[in-house]
């Protein structure tokens, strides 16, 4: 069974209007992990970080690292910031893993709409 | 009355198991870090309620947990393992040069009088540092740096730092072992390392008495004699009595010389313990017969303890980090296997019973004696 999804964050999505975060060009970005870590960072199934624009991998992982720092080396190699090879990114159904780092998300995930997923590669047999 | 802690890593999470000192019945916890590979545990001397874990994944890398209450909470520490330098090259398994990598933590070795010091053995092989209780780590870049680092080369489970031996009457010598590489002391600190293999013979490498190049699985000092060492080779039981400058073979009448872990009885410095097992691509118990062999002579004379273990069918393995001692009275020994079975003896050997079944995979056993 799949597990009921938990609630996404109110106001995902949208730049924060009358807020700080709007303010300075924050949007807000729902990000799904994976079990393992979920666990680590102590969180649920889906976050709801303010990311500034423009919404790249970079961005959005950063932010991410900065709100729970037990994830830094566990996404991204901690010094050259290479995605580990066994993780994959997600979103709007398309496989995003491969894309440059510093390349715009799809406005749905920069929207709040759609969430970026941080996948743990089927591996193993 | 006194109590015993059996920390347990696994390829599937750790678990904790406690006992009064009469070991009969165990409580347990776990799985902590349930579904990621626990390289090893390990407890401060200085202060037994501070743990260290190595927690890893092929997915998601190297972590590493502290505890401050004996296992009951954790928190996720420094992770960040950087090669000081530039990182070089050591020997790829087809002899080329391959640069150095990080994989993970092998091996954590906590001071014996700091809790916020400890050490890590990492593969690819190095040896770092924290002082701050693991929130951050530093190489101690002179053992790559000796000179052979780029003709080191990885053994199966890879270029892996796993025995770390601080010695508890200078706070400046330690011995660490690299398979396969070898053994290598520093008496400074940990500032300048130098080869400590002279007596190791190792048929499978060109040069069999080289002095780096040997596959050593494990090494073992007993508190009280801090010269002495023992140490399980790929083949061969070694002795030293001067620090690890020269080794001699103590195999004697062992049904096999090869095996991984080897450890010592808490109060008799020449009584040791080995698990022989079968080379090569076996890897499991001679003859499926589960024996823990004792010499109570430093070496050379063994015999088989096997009352509780399998002596039929049983085709596991114990792994170099799998095997510990308890400061009892009556000294406790434990060993997991990768049939996922702990096994433990509270009368140094004589009898034997599992104090955990079905467990995943044992990558390795420490044991705290507790006030």
């Amino acid at each position: 069974m799949i597990p009921p999804r938990e609630r996404t964050a109110p106001g995902a999505g949208e730049p924060r209007a009358g807020s700080a975060a709007a303010a300075r060009g924050l949007r807000r970005i729902r990000i799904v992990l994976p079990a393992h870590l979920r666990t680590l960072a102590g969180t649920g199934r889906e976050v709801a970080l303010d990311v500034e624009s423009p919404v790249t991998q970079r961005a959005v992982l950063d932010a991410l690292e900065a709100r729970y720092p037990a994830l830094r080396g566990a996404i991204r190699d901690h010094v050259t910031h290479r995605r580990r090879a066994l993780v994959r990114f997600f979103a709007c159904a398309r496989d995003l893993s491969h894309e440059s780092p510093d390349a715009p998300l799809p406005d749905a995930v920069a929207e709040g709409t759609e969430p970026f997923l941080i996948v743990g590669a089927i591996a193993g047999g | 009355m006194s109590s015993v802690r059996v920390l347990v890593g696994t390829r599937k999470g750790a678990f904790i198991l406690t006992s009064d000192g009469r070991r009969d019945r165990w409580d347990i916890t776990g799985p902590h870090f349930a579904g990621w590979e626990l390289y090893h545990l390990k407890g401060s001397p200085a202060d037994p309620n501070r743990l260290y874990a190595s927690q890893t994944s092929g997915w998601f890398g190297q972590q590493i947990q502290r505890s401050n209450d004996g296992g009951k909470t954790w928190e996720p520490a420094g992770n960040q393992f950087t090669y000081a330098g530039v990182p070089g090259t050591h020997q790829w398994y087809d002899g080329t040069p391959h640069p150095w990598e990080f994989k993970r933590v092998w091996h954590l070795e906590p001071s014996l009088t700091d809790p916020d010091t400890v050490y890590a053995g990492v593969e690819d092989a190095a040896l770092f540092r924290s002082a701050d209780g693991a929130k951050t780590w530093e190489e101690l870049p002179g053992l790559r740096g000796h000179g052979s680092g780029p003709h080191w080369a990885p053994g199966a489970g890879g270029l892996c730092l796993h025995s770390i031996v601080l010695d508890p009457s200078d706070a400046k010598r330690m011995f660490i072992a690299i398979s396969a590489a070898g053994v290598f002391r520093s008496d400074d600190g940990a500032a300048t390392w130098r080869p400590a293999n002279r007596g190791l013979r190792s048929e499978y490498i060109p040069d069999p008495t080289a002095e780096v190049g040997h596959c050593v699985h494990h090494i073992a000092m007993h508190q009280s004699r801090p010269r002495t060492l023992f140490m399980q080779k790929h083949w061969d039981v070694m002795r030293s009595d001067d620090a690890a400058d020269s080794w001699h073979e103590v195999s004697g009448n062992l049904p096999t010389d090869f095996g991984f872990v080897i450890d010592m009885h808490a109060h008799e410095p020449q009584t040791v313990f080995v698990i022989p097992i079968k080379s090569d691509s076996e890897h499991y118990p001679p003859e499926g017969r589960l024996r823990v062999y004792r010499s109570r002579t430093g070496g050379n004379e063994w015999e088989a303890l096997t009352e509780g273990l399998p002596q039929r069918d049983c085709y596991v393995n114990v792994l170099r980090d799998a095997m510990a001692v308890d400061g009892l009275e009556a000294c406790g020994i434990y060993f997991g296997t990768t049939g996922g079975q702990v096994y433990a003896s509270a009368d140094a050997g004589d009898t034997w019973k599992p104090i955990v079944r079905d467990l995943p995979a044992v990558l390795s056993v420490e044991v705290q004696t507790l006030a």
